[in-house]
């Protein structure tokens, strides 16, 4: 494509999630605000 | 309220001169150049996208034909305006608590005038929690952590290190109780760095805990509100420890973590200094506060999302220079992003995490510390408020109306719930300001994630 560059193409939730293994979001750096779209999943 | 009613959905957005689409519902990450997003800008354009429309609802140029043509392939190959796969409402996994914060000491060696928790007593008494406080708290996450097997303990104050004694003893009592249970827990803990000295010192550099450093940037920015009880400033005594620190460390596993105010707007500046101070994980946070020369007011938002794009660019250019820094907020996960389930299910205050006074109270998160409504039981009495965790449980973003409609909504996914209590008195109106700069901190992630990608890209093609 010539005027659009496709960087991912996102991740339709995946079957069986929420395995609830991953970290909470408001605990490493920050304590005031929440974001979830940075915590990786832990599902192995 | 079902999944599938979440409308499809593009934001178009542009950071330091480029413009990227993303889809909301898929994830799906675009970038566009002029043509293509300045045809995203245009109302009816977007309207014939979401309706899959095949011909353009208004003559276009040639290169608006072309771009149209892509944008329209995009729609049909399902990466814009694409519907979300109809699953279950709510998150999947049973109710079980997975991470506590142990409030181990309300009370503090510094007097800083911002502080959220009240100068470290959270507007209560000051004091120490007791280790059997902490031992029963942590027999009380292990009880109710049901499946869970990774559990998470922060260390948290007012200033933990004022209570190091009972930090030690309760890593090694998780660890060994943790080992019975097959429990594995990480531990985080967040400190002001001015009693970072000596064998607390030695001890957390010796550790895999994930240290918080609190420093806010340039001396005079610090020691603005970063002040000891007689009213010094403590910039230069947390600046020399946070480096011995980190230096012990061999920089790994920490993030230095500052606050700006109103008085420091240009905080992209305090992020340079950081860096040149020899710091490379970083985390700046906005000031919560709705009174006080320091609170941040909506007339403040341009200048702080200029201040965003120039920490977007520095960040990028320090990359590019082979000088990569972490910036807490633009960690974004593009490529192994959390699952639907965990998107819904938001910061997990109130029902997944709980905060802990050195009394044993609970409360939903640490911000929600010593606001009388929200406690929600005691780890000695074992009393437990059901009926309030199950409210947090389901507050999720599909029952906050203006989340539900928010692009940013599987990013965020709610917001701060203490945060939008605070400003709002409501669990599920949102703090206006706080998400303007949310939406603005995940635009710039993306565009410094696609821009990484890209850069990758180049070189593997080259």
């Amino acid at each position: 494509m010539k005027h659009v560059v496709t960087i991912t193409t996102g991740n339709q939730p995946r079957a069986g999630g929420g395995c609830g293994e991953c970290q909470n979001s408001c605990q490493s750096a920050c304590k005031t605000s929440c974001t979830v779209g940075n915590q990786a999943c832990e599902k192995k | 309220m079902t999944l599938s009613a979440l409308a499809p959905q593009v934001h178009s957005f542009a950071v330091n001169g480029r413009g990227y689409a993303l889809d909301v519902n898929s994830g799906a990450l675009h970038a566009l150049d002029e043509a293509a997003f300045s045809l995203l800008q245009r109302e009816e354009i977007r309207r014939a996208l979401a309706s899959g429309s095949a011909a353009p609802p208004v003559p276009l140029t040639p290169a608006e034909q072309e771009a149209w043509a892509e944008l329209t392939l995009l729609v049909r190959q399902g990466t814009l305006y694409s519907p979300l796969a109809a699953l279950p409402d709510a998150p999947t996994a049973p109710p079980a608590l997975k991470a506590l914060c142990l409030h181990v000491a309300h009370d503090c060696n510094l007097r800083c005038a911002y502080c959220f928790a009240g100068e470290g007593g959270f507007g209560g008494e000051r004091g120490l929690m007791s280790a059997e406080v902490g031992r029963r708290a942590l027999d009380f996450l292990i009880e109710r952590s049901g499946r869970r097997r990774r559990l998470a303990v922060d260390f948290f104050g007012g200033e933990p290190l004022l209570n190091f004694g009972a930090v030690k003893e309760l890593i090694a009592y998780a660890r060994r109780r943790g080992g019975e249970a097959g429990k594995e827990f990480a531990f985080t803990l967040t400190t002001n760095g001015v009693a970072l000295r000596g064998e607390a010192l030695e001890y957390l550099a010796s550790s895999d805990l994930n240290v918080v450093l609190s420093l806010d940037g340039r001396p005079e920015v610090h020691d603005r509100w970063r002040r000891r009880p007689r009213g010094e400033g403590s910039h230069a005594a947390v600046l020399a420890n946070c480096r011995d620190f980190v230096a012990r460390r061999g920089g790994t596993n920490y993030y230095v973590r500052g606050t700006f105010t109103r008085q420091n707007l240009d905080f992209s500046a305090d992020v340079a200094y950081l860096l040149a101070a020899g710091f490379r994980s970083l985390s700046l946070e906005p000031v919560v506060a709705s009174e006080g020369e320091w609170a941040l007011a909506e007339e403040d938002l341009p200048r702080l999302f200029d201040e965003y794009d120039r920490l977007a660019g520095l960040y990028l250019a320090e990359h590019r220079a082979g000088r990569p820094f972490t910036f807490y907020h633009f960690n974004l996960a593009l490529f192994d992003a959390p699952c639907l389930a965990r998107r819904l299910s938001g910061c997990g205050a109130g029902h997944e995490y709980l905060a802990v006074t050195p009394s044993g109270d609970l409360y939903p998160c640490h911000q929600f510390v010593g606001r009388e409504r929200f406690r929600m039981g005691n780890v000695l009495s074992g009393d437990l408020n059901e009926e309030l965790m199950a409210q947090f449980r389901s507050a999720n973003v599909l029952t906050k109306p203006a989340c539900r409609e928010c692009w940013a909504r599987f990013h965020c996914s709610g917001g701060c719930q203490a945060n939008h209590h605070l400003f709002t008195g409501s669990l599920e109106e949102p703090y206006a300001l706080g998400c303007a700069l949310q939406r603005k901190r995940i635009e710039c992630a993306l565009a410094v994630q696609a821009e990484l990608a890209l850069d990758q890209a180049r070189a593997q093609a080259g």
